[in-house]
């Protein structure tokens, strides 16, 4: 076994020494990765003092995408954060909303009163969302190692959930579909039987082939087996959550350990890793994107019927047909618009199980339409800042694995 | 859902405690700056308390705290701190949390540094340093994260404008916009 | 649908934009030999790989391989939003570039900053550099990018792009100083 081992993973374990004696006298040489480095997704600088090509310490800067998320929510009405949320972690739009708007539904007491169907639609979205995410951060990184046709198979399928995405909200990518108390609308009719079509398609085709292409590539796993690996103390003293911290032994999904929503009564497995190192980092995505397609079956099977918003008329719009005929409701609507959704003065941190990981939203309301404070607990930030230690004592080929499998995304990592 | 903790904290800590709350489920102690320290290892290394992973650091700026619906001596006033510090702790073992608060005056932001415990907040201290010019001392490495050095101010405090601009770069060719200008 | 604005404010593109026989088809063939280098930052890269991955296959218009060394290509595509810190390395990326260069700014953070007035968030990339076509939207579709990338083989073929219509000014100069 040992030696199957070796001849999968490339013998890492023999180090070839005999000319390290002759070698010239050398210094350490600063090299700068970035900001616009074509093997990241995602804009990050690197100033790396490399020994050879082995690192000796690597300095990341991020910031260069910082768009000022929380500023910007400081001056815009609870709905209209929104369409902020979506560009936080853009590759899962959906998720980010769903956290956001549980995020002011705790302030405002409504947690556990929405609609039945609006938590199922909820969690309908965030699963399809989640999958786009991992297949974008697995195709990315198997691209950025050479791998081109699995990124090109891996598209495709998302090219599908975009398109059901977008015959949801109306956008392919940036989605506002969620409202607080609720989602925009209702799902288009026989949506979900083409959910359930486009999953068969997935589960079949793609990740099938995309899995005999990788899992045993020698190429790919000489790259990602034993490199970037972290341990489980040094996974929770960072604050590493999600595929990173599963990885490395973590058994933290808040979709298990603070349930939120309608996941208590789904059946799923998270899957945990053991070594830590980017390997399992794709294994455990690949198993994260199974178990998002079978929490999804039981989402088609198991959605009830219904209103998607809650009636509350401090939260819910007035049906349009309301809106243009009655002042009353005219004038509802319009300080709805204005002035935003009232929402008591007090504070709350709410999280849910994000792409990456743990994204939370600690809100400061100070009694009107607009947040006194928001901040986003964004995982990408926390997990970029592990990467400084886990690229040290590697190759600077190794820094594009490691980035590609922290999955670093820009808009959520810069705020 | 934590209540214990906060229990705990008071029995032992009792002196460092301010005042501890509830608030929509998550609870929160008020700590005095100079204990800090002790608290915060305190709750890394007692078993029953365990808090091994760090969550995240924010403030909190109070310059117009003008609650709605509240009497107005909930207000902020120039005599009370400006700024509220916010450290947020999980348990693993345990499965619970934390907020620690800690109250810092605008004329000296500065507050011990929690990175030695928790290698977590590193980055995340830093990123409240960029953001609201509070100083962790002994932090290891404190400098601007998401901004540039030639940065002055901090741009999410009230007072700074939202949008401010302080550009590092221009074109030369480049005209004035007359909606701009005025 | 790209929208194409007179960015140039030389004293008249139109007489400097003559171009003879041999410039013609230098420049026809210049349109469908375009190396693009994706300045990728934000959100709208999701929607850059979606334009070049198989659906939508931006490689159909002859921009066909993303070269990764801004010396090696002539098409910078500002995919993203661009931000204060970001200004100095997005100047130096578009300096390094080989003439004749030309520049989309592919959604609307790239082109007026959006949504995004802020202390941080440049009010679109031509702050630093010229930009030839604009793509509105938030992000746009892959459509919109494939229409860009007509407008923007148009404006090459006429010899109206901004590096193009700078060179034939200085030739136009050197030559009256001559005489």
């Amino acid at each position: 076994m040992a030696d199957l081992k070796q001849l999968v993973l490339g013998r890492r374990d023999i180090v070839d020494d005999s000319d390290a004696e002759h070698e010239l006298p050398h210094e350490f040489m600063t090299v700068n990765m970035g900001p616009s480095h074509p093997a990241m997704h995602g804009t990050v600088r690197i100033v790396l003092t490399v020994d050879g090509e082995k690192i000796v310490s690597g300095d990341v800067q991020p910031g260069y995408l910082h768009r000022c998320f929380e500023k910007e929510s400081e001056h815009a009405t609870y709905t209209q954060i929104f369409p902020y949320t979506d560009r936080l972690n853009y590759v899962s739009p959906m998720i980010n909303n769903v956290g956001f708007a549980m995020a002011v539904e705790k302030l405002l007491g409504l947690t556990g009163k929405l609609p039945e169907r609006a938590e199922w639609v909820r969690v309908i979205v965030s699963e399809v969302s989640r999958i786009t995410d991992h297949l974008t951060c697995v195709g990315a990184s198997a691209m950025e190692l050479g791998a081109f046709t699995p990124f090109l198979y891996f598209l495709k399928a998302r090219e599908w959930l975009y398109g059901l995405l977008e015959k949801v909200s109306g956008a392919r990518l940036t989605h506002s579909y969620v409202r607080i108390g609720g989602v925009n609308k209702d799902l288009p009719e026989g949506w979900l039987a083409e959910l359930e079509f486009n999953l068969d398609k997935l589960e079949r085709e793609v990740m099938v082939e995309c899995e005999a292409m990788l899992n045993n590539n020698k190429i790919f796993r000489d790259r990602m087996a034993g490199v970037g690996a972290m341990t489980r103390q040094e996974a929770l003293a960072s604050g590493c959550t999600g595929p990173i911290a599963r990885a490395a032994g973590v058994d933290y999904d808040v979709r298990k350990d603070y349930p939120y929503s309608v996941y208590p009564e789904l059946d799923f497995d998270v899957p945990v890793g053991t070594t830590g190192d980017c390997f399992d980092r794709y294994l455990v995505r690949i198993e994260e994107m199974k178990q998002s397609i079978r929490i999804l079956r039981q989402c088609i099977a198991r959605i009830p019927e219904g209103p998607v918003v809650i009636a509350d008329p401090r939260v819910a719009l007035p049906p349009k047909r309301d809106a243009y005929n009655t002042i009353e409701s005219m004038i509802r609507h319009f300080k709805h618009i204005v002035d935003g959704i009232r929402v008591p003065p007090g504070e709350t941190y709410s999280f849910v199980e994000g792409g990456n990981g743990e994204l939370g939203f600690f809100i400061l309301s100070d009694g009107t339409g607009r947040p006194y404070k928001l901040y986003c607990r964004s995982p990408s930030f926390v997990h970029l800042s592990t990467a400084s230690s886990l690229i040290t004592g590697h190759l600077i080929a190794d820094v594009v694995p490691i980035f590609g499998m922290i999955n670093m995304i820009g808009g959520e990592c810069d705020k | 859902m934590s209540q214990k903790v906060l229990d705990a904290l008071l029995a032992k800590h009792g002196g460092a405690v301010v005042h501890t709350e509830s608030v929509h489920g998550d609870e929160v102690a008020w700590i005095a700056r100079d204990h800090l320290l002790a608290v915060a290892t305190w709750l890394r290394d007692e078993p029953t308390m365990a808090f091994d992973s760090p969550v995240f650091v924010t403030c909190i700026d109070r310059l117009d705290w003008r609650p709605v619906g509240l009497p107005p001596s909930a207000a902020w006033t120039e005599e009370r701190p400006r700024f509220e510090v916010c450290y947020q702790l999980r348990s693993s073992t345990h499965r619970h949390r934390v907020r620690l608060k800690i109250a810092v005056t605008e004329k000296d932001p500065h507050l011990p540094s929690l990175t030695g415990l928790w290698s977590g907040f590193n980055w995340q201290e830093r990123e409240t340093f960029d953001m609201y010019g509070i100083r962790f001392e002994g932090h290891p490495d404190l400098r601007r994260i998401y901004l540039y050095e030639e940065f002055v101010g901090y741009p999410l405090r009230k007072d700074y404008p939202k949008d401010k601009r302080q550009p590092l770069v221009r074109r030369d060719d480049l005209p004035v916009n007359p909606i701009r200008k005025s | 649908m790209g929208v194409e604005l007179s960015t140039t404010r030389l004293e008249d593109a139109a007489k400097w934009a003559k171009q003879s026989l041999l410039e013609r088809g230098v420049n026809w063939g210049r349109k469908f030999s375009l190396f693009t280098y994706p300045f990728v930052t934000a959100c709208c890269g999701m929607e850059f790989m979606s334009a070049a991955a198989p659906k939508y296959d931006l490689a159909r218009f002859g921009a066909e391989f993303p070269r990764f060394s801004p010396r090696q290509s002539d098409l910078l595509m500002i995919v993203g939003t661009i931000t204060e810190k970001q200004g100095p390395a997005l100047k130096r990326v578009y300096d390094q570039m080989t003439e004749p260069k030309w520049v989309i700014a592919f959604g609307v953070c790239a082109s007026t900053g959006g949504f995004y007035q802020n202390y941080h968030a440049m009010p679109g990339a031509d702050q630093v550099i010229p930009v030839d076509v604009y793509i509105p939207g938030c992000p746009p579709r892959p459509e919109q990018v494939l229409d860009a990338l007509i407008l923007l083989q148009k404006r090459i073929a006429e010899g109206r792009g901004h590096s193009q219509l700078r060179d034939k000014r200085e030739q136009l100069a050197v030559a009256a100083s001559d005489e």
